[in-house]
């Protein structure tokens, strides 16, 4: 089945080359980083890890929320959603993917990232966490394939996929609740140190990777005859909706615990995001798009009338993602380090090779998403002429 | 021979796993070296550092500090802050302890000068998220360790710690102007480790005194073994008020500062405390 | 099979490539000479261990000290022939052999070797 990312029309080889330009970019710019060290970036002795953790952060929700689909198919038996699997599992692979990639460039030593599974340490969370998404992106693969052939060949995929497919259910739940594990316990981090981290962390992965998924079965039904229905469409969106309700109402819980108690070391990365703080203001329109974007997201997807026209449901999907990438990447990461440790305030942006790798880690992303859709939609029969 | 294309890449490609995963099983099963086990058993390692003994911005603290950048080719980024590497540096009190929320401070605590390095504390938090076990707290002594050669620069552990007490090599150390000619052999890091305090553990293993504390003039600092009751540190402990930074977080600090009113230096110089009876009264 | 001539011409670039340090060498002017060590300078006559095994071993020798010096902080090795050592790069083994060009580098030159213990370690001024 791989040869079928392997032909395609003009478009789509346009589109493959553009993204391997961005690629290359990228890769010259991290192997400037690879020799320079990790200097080239904003990072600095008290803003350790920045954009590109934000990112990895952010894309392991998108990763996990491929249960949003695989569970109410496999568990409940909602036939709707029977065609949309294999496109939650082809957004899960590459976002896994991305996600692996990030904390690569991220590491001081990468040649030396076999030490993690060298020395395993069942204290580390970033052990588990390693373990967690290079098992999930496993899953993926082996689910993706089995089902996917079996589809070409008009079989039922083979028994024994049933249960590694309820596997993949608590992993993805999983992997996301371990990466959330990395922020919430830590004694030196308060503005992390909450309970409600993980189930935030869920939240808006349920919220953004749904809508994401969405975003890109709209794109499908255009250039292909798949058209994933109006049923699996709308209860997508509900999805979407929900969980981005539950995401804010958590926001807001952990705004008045820190608000409400005044205790200095919780308030003040609060206001260093949305008030700035000591003249360090990087943060704050940011966080104040990404607010109204929230507000308004709601108020199209909650209102049946704008969620069930699919041209509202598209802007309110793209809201949601840009709000939650800007809240759960560069706030939530960035804030937990300002102010530092000993209360100073210190600044942060990411550098222009900073963001070209990280563009062409989305790039890759992009890279494999394609080719995994066209496969799919290649087997399936139902693209569309070009 | 019916196998396919896609079969046969399938095989070729689970052969190399396979390869590479059993390369990487047989390379760990290395030849266990014979050793005696370390002659400084049970030892916790502490530090008091008597605030007292310091004037509000002594010439001092820069000397302890040089002591020990030189006796380990520390790089000075001076010129570049953002890749600033420190082992030992001074704060204000007031930013040093500044969970205390001071309102109004005793006038000679104002501002002063204080020095700060890595607490080797009792139960680091360092430790706990460290996925390689780069840096470890060793039983003997409770010095928390760093081995450069397994560090992978995640800087996990550098988000973890409280203090502030680890600096990561943006660039490589050696492009600092100061080590353009390295000072004895202590190996520099490289581009890409984290790096911190280790309590000179390379001079404990000779005998000596970690170089901030042999930098001192009279008992600025006193470095010694809290299991061992008659040592200094101990004394000093009994005798004197100390606080630790963030004591509130669990993680069990081992560096201790006398924050008491330095005019008490000029009476006695201290021993142990005994209370006599006087006919009932205690 | 399908694409034959294309398989074919793809195997033997594959085997050019793969073969290039042999045949480069083979094909190039006068074979260089073996490396030549400069013994140490300081009257020693006996390195840690004994030259072949040295020879062989050095580099997980090294690692050894490495491991023991940093994780168990064990200084101390006593070699083969009972003889104790401080297991040191730079203080025991620089000690004698203090010209690391004329040294470490001639081997490591030759076998085109680059070990990464210089970024860290420091070279005596002698062989820098």
């Amino acid at each position: 089945m791989l040869e079928k990312a392997l032909s395609g029309s003009r478009a789509y080889w346009s589109w493959i080359f553009a993204l391997l330009l961005i690629i290359g970019g990228g890769v010259a710019c991290w192997f400037w980083q690879f020799s320079e060290g990790l200097t080239i970036t904003g990072l600095s002795r008290d803003v350790v890890w920045g954009f590109y953790i934000a990112q990895f952060t952010f894309l392991v929700g998108v990763a996990a929320s491929a249960v949003m689909v695989v569970l109410p198919y496999y568990l409940h038996d909602y036939k709707a959603f029977g065609k949309m699997t294999i496109l939650g599992e082809f957004l899960a692979i590459p976002a896994v993917i991305m996600c692996m990639t990030f904390i690569f460039v991220d590491m001081g030593m990468p040649n030396r990232i076999l030490n993690v599974f060298l020395h395993p340490t069942l204290h580390s969370m970033m052990f588990w966490d390693t373990v967690a998404l290079g098992g999930y992106l496993v899953l993926n693969i082996v689910i993706s394939h089995w089902t996917l052939s079996s589809e070409r060949r008009e079989e039922p995929p083979p028994k024994w996929l049933k249960p590694i497919i309820l596997l993949s259910i608590p992993w993805a739940v999983s992997i996301h609740t371990v990466t959330a594990f990395l922020y919430a316990g830590l004694a030196a981090r308060p503005f992390w140190l909450t309970a409600i981290l993980a189930p935030r962390f869920l939240a808006s992965a349920f919220a953004a990777g749904p809508a994401i998924l969405l975003l890109l079965a709209f794109f499908v039904r255009k250039v292909s005859t798949f058209d994933p229905g109006k049923q699996a469409i709308d209860t997508l969106a509900k999805i979407v909706t929900y969980a981005m309700t539950v995401n804010v109402f958590f926001v807001l819980m952990e705004l008045f615990t820190a608000l409400y108690s005044d205790i200095p070391d919780h308030i003040s990365h609060f206001q260093f995001l949305f008030t700035g703080l000591h003249g360090e203001s990087t943060l704050v329109p940011w966080m104040w798009v990404s607010s109204v974007l929230a507000i308004v997201s709601l108020v199209v997807l909650i209102n049946p009338r704008t969620r069930c026209n699919y041209g509202w449901l598209k802007f309110g999907c793209i809201a949601v993602v840009v709000s939650l990438w800007i809240d759960k990447g560069l706030g939530m990461v960035i804030a937990g380090f300002v102010p530092n440790p000993l209360g100073k305030v210190v600044h942060y942006s990411p550098t222009a090779p900073e963001l070209m790798i990280s563009l062409a880690i989305y790039a890759i992303g992009a890279l494999v998403l394609t080719g995994l859709y066209k496969i799919a939609l290649e087997v399936r029969g139902q693209l569309k002429k070009a | 021979m019916k196998s396919s294309r896609r079969g046969f890449l399938k095989f070729a490609g689970l052969s190399v796993v396979g390869v590479a995963g059993s390369t990487a099983i047989a390379t760990r099963t290395r030849a266990s070296v014979e050793h005696e086990p370390p002659a400084t058993e049970g030892k916790r390692l502490a530090m008091v550092i008597d605030l007292r003994r310091f004037s509000k911005n002594d010439e001092l603290l820069d000397k302890i500090i040089a002591a020990c950048h030189d006796a380990h080719n520390v790089p000075d980024f001076a010129d570049d802050p953002k890749n600033e590497v420190k082992w030992i540096w001074t704060e204000d009190f007031e930013t040093a302890f500044h969970e205390q929320e001071f309102h109004y401070i005793r006038e000679d605590l104002k501002g002063k000068s204080t020095l700060l390095l890595c607490n080797h504390c009792d139960n680091p938090p360092c430790t706990r998220v460290c996925p390689t076990q780069a840096t470890w707290k060793r039983a003997a002594d409770g010095v928390v360790m760093m081995d450069w050669h397994r560090c992978i620069g995640c800087r996990y552990c550098v988000v973890a710690c409280p203090y502030g007490s680890r600096s990561f090599n943006w660039k490589n150390p050696r492009k600092a102007p100061n080590l353009a000619e390295l000072k004895g052999t202590f190996p520099t890091r490289m581009r890409g480790v984290v790096e911190k305090c280790t309590f000179c553990d390379e001079r404990l293993a000779r005998g000596q005194q970690p170089a901030c504390v042999e930098a001192c003039e009279d008992n600025e600092m006193v470095f010694g073994d809290l299991n061992d009751p008659e040592s200094k540190v101990r004394q000093l402990l009994a005798e004197h008020l100390t606080i630790r930074r963030k004591p509130g977080l669990g993680t069990q600090p081992e560096v201790y500062y006398i924050v008491e009113d330095p005019r008490t230096l000029q009476e006695v110089a201290p021993t142990a405390v005994v209370f006599e009876e006087e006919g009932g009264h205690a | 099979m399908y694409d034959t001539g294309k398989i074919v011409a793809g195997l033997a670039v594959f085997v050019v490539l793969a073969t290039s340090p042999l045949w480069y060498n083979a094909l190039s002017a006068a074979s260089p000479e073996a490396p030549e060590l400069q013994k140490p300078t300081n009257g020693s006559t006996a390195c840690v261990e004994a030259t072949d095994y040295m020879r062989a071993n050095h580099m997980h020798l090294l690692d050894q000290w490495r491991d023991t010096v940093v994780r168990d902080d064990v200084r101390t090795y006593t070699s083969k022939a009972g003889k104790d050592y401080t297991m040191s790069l730079s203080d025991t083994c620089l000690d004698c052999h203090s010209n690391k060009e004329k040294f470490c580098d001639a081997c490591h030159t030759y076998s085109a070797v680059t070990p990464y213990c210089w970024d860290c370690h420091v070279i005596p001024e002698e062989g820098q």
